[in-house]
């Protein structure tokens, strides 16, 4: 594995300060820096060979939608699912499962059916299927979570029935960081014959994900946390449900036959692909999978399990704060307050220390809601970051401390 | 004082100081010596909610002067909520209309009145010109 100097060196805006501090850059939750592969990927798209995917007979379309088509296929391999076909690019995790929600919504749910969430969604996978029950008269059930922030699977078991069409949730609370049970849930529904989405936006960064192991029917995820552009995102689902499904938006590329009295749309993956699509978007999120897997997914893995545990001893030896979240399974972030000092306070002072981290409910009032607090202060590591760093984080905390005491 | 030389004066307290934790310092000061608003106030009807931090905002009209009390659970916004009331507080509603708050982007807590920061100051100042945009309306057309 390279080493860390390398590593960093990568990542050019790791290199800035802000406020003439060097940036310590603790909010990879909400989105995570690009190495130097990803911008050069995107430039060379425009610089080189930009034509619209799917449409010219001309070279330039030929390039990228060669490279646009390659870049699924290393999503394929990077996820380990069968098929080509299972691959839909999206614009994001939110735009991912809004689409699932409103197709899963349109071809088999009734009034009176249920979907199951956990405590711990994110807002994203909470509202699109929020506005499918209103639409059908549909019920939302909520897994509850015990005081570490861990779901508490006999309540899950206990919300399967007859009723249940599908299950949601996370891989890992963006809160807290919890790592949910997916194997047991995924098990669990599949024995009552229910589907389950898996958000993967906050666990396919963390280690290796894969869904043919996994047998989840739907895996989401988004290429900006995972080290690749904005905009783009991926919507996996077994080719019996994306072949049954309908299409969620109309347009372009996605049709077959187009007559004013009916359409009948492309073959999988087009489907669901209406539009222009980001390809150089998809593209540069190709070379982010690349970059990740030439670091080494179990090497991502260990470093950050020593990183949340070397931040998790360092402060919660600090008078005064106490963690959100505390199970044995845990992504690489954490979730804090100071007593008696708002989140907002804290993150406004640790910011002019050049030390970026997030504060208020991180889209997702539910968990908030469940601990009685109305926000946190949230630092997200990922493998880049370092000790020192926990430590100036440390010496911030102290700092907050010493202002609003 | 008019609300311009309170302005200018504000401007002048924090040039003395180019560390930014020096300026959060005497945004806490001002924050403590915040007149403390009327625990009866702080209900739903006079908060403004923003997703980072709360202010809640009471206005008292004496048919020529608007007096506004105001607190944050954020002490930092607090400082900012104190400085608008500085500001803005004891004025008639017709300067409370026509004031361009120039001061805070001189400061450089800009920032913390953008729409994205949330923290619900841009919308005090927003319920601030409403008030006295009301009460200027009762004014001239009664009830």
């Amino acid at each position: 594995m390279k080493d860390i100097a390398e590593i960093r060196a990568d990542f050019p805006i790791l290199n800035r300060k802000v406020y003439d501090k060097p940036l310590v850059y603790f909010d990879n939750g909400a989105t995570t820096q690009k190495p130097q592969c990803v911008l050069d990927a995107v430039d060379e798209v425009y610089k080189s060979y930009n034509g619209n995917i799917h449409r010219g007979v001309h070279y330039l379309s030929d390039m990228s939608s060669e490279a646009y088509e390659k870049a699924r296929e290393k999503v394929r391999s990077f996820i380990n699912a069968e098929k080509r076909e299972e691959i839909v690019f999206t614009s994001g995790t939110t735009g991912s499962i809004n689409g699932i929600a409103f197709s899963f919504g349109e071809r088999y749910i009734k009034p009176g059916d249920e979907i199951i969430l956990s405590r711990l969604e994110h807002h994203a996978n909470i509202v699109p299927w929020q506005m499918m029950c209103e639409r059908k008269g549909a019920v939302l059930r909520v897994i509850p979570i015990n005081n570490k922030g861990e779901i508490i699977l006999e309540e899950y078991y206990k919300l399967l029935s007859t009723k249940t069409r599908l299950v949601s949730v996370t891989q890992a609370s963006n809160a807290l960081g919890t790592v949910l049970p997916v194997s047991e849930i995924i098990d669990a529904a599949h024995s009552a014959n229910v589907p389950v989405l898996i958000d993967g936006a906050q666990g396919i960064q963390h280690g290796i994900v894969d869904v043919k192991e996994m047998d989840s029917d739907f895996y989401v995820f988004s290429g900006h946390k995972i080290y690749g552009p904005n905009g783009i995102g991926i919507l996996y689902g077994k080719e019996k449900w994306l072949s049954e499904l309908p299409p969620f938006q109309g347009g372009g590329d996605m049709v077959d036959k187009v007559t004013f009295e009916k359409t009948t749309y492309n073959d999988l993956p087009f489907k669901f692909e209406a539009g222009t699509m980001n390809y150089p978007a998809a593209i540069g999120l190709a070379s982010a999978l690349d970059y990740v897997l030439n670091i080494g997914r179990e090497n991502i893995g260990s470093r950050e399990k020593e990183l949340l545990s070397y931040a998790t001893n360092r402060l919660s030896a600090i008078n005064g704060v106490k963690i959100y979240g505390t199970s044995d399974r845990k992504i690489s972030t954490i979730s804090f307050q100071i007593k008696n000092i708002h989140q907002y306070d804290t993150g406004m002072i640790l910011d002019k220390m050049g030390i970026a981290v997030r504060t208020g409910t991180h889209c997702a009032q539910p968990v908030m809601d469940s601990y009685g607090i109305d926000g946190t202060v949230r630092a997200s590591l990922c493998f880049y970051n370092t000790k020192e760093e926990i430590d100036t984080l440390a010496d911030g905390i102290e700092k907050v401390k010493s202002m609003f005491a | 004082m008019t609300i311009k030389e309170v302005q200018d004066n504000i401007i002048e307290e924090f040039s003395l100081f180019d560390d930014w934790m020096d300026k959060y310092n005497l945004l806490i000061d001002l924050g403590k010596e915040l007149p403390v608003i009327d625990p009866k106030y702080k209900i739903k009807d006079f908060l403004i909610e923003g997703c980072q931090s709360k202010v809640w905002l009471h206005p008292e009209y004496d048919g020529k002067l608007i007096t506004f009390t105001a607190d944050s659970d954020a002490i930092i916004t607090r400082g900012i909520v104190a400085l608008l009331i500085k500001v803005l507080s004891n004025r008639s509603p017709g300067e409370i209309i026509s004031t361009d708050l120039y001061f805070i982007d001189k400061i450089g807590l800009r920032q913390n009145l953008s729409p994205t920061r949330s923290n619900g100051l841009l919308s005090m100042v927003r319920q601030m010109k409403l008030y006295a945009m009301a009460y200027n309306a009762k004014n001239k057309y009664g009830n």
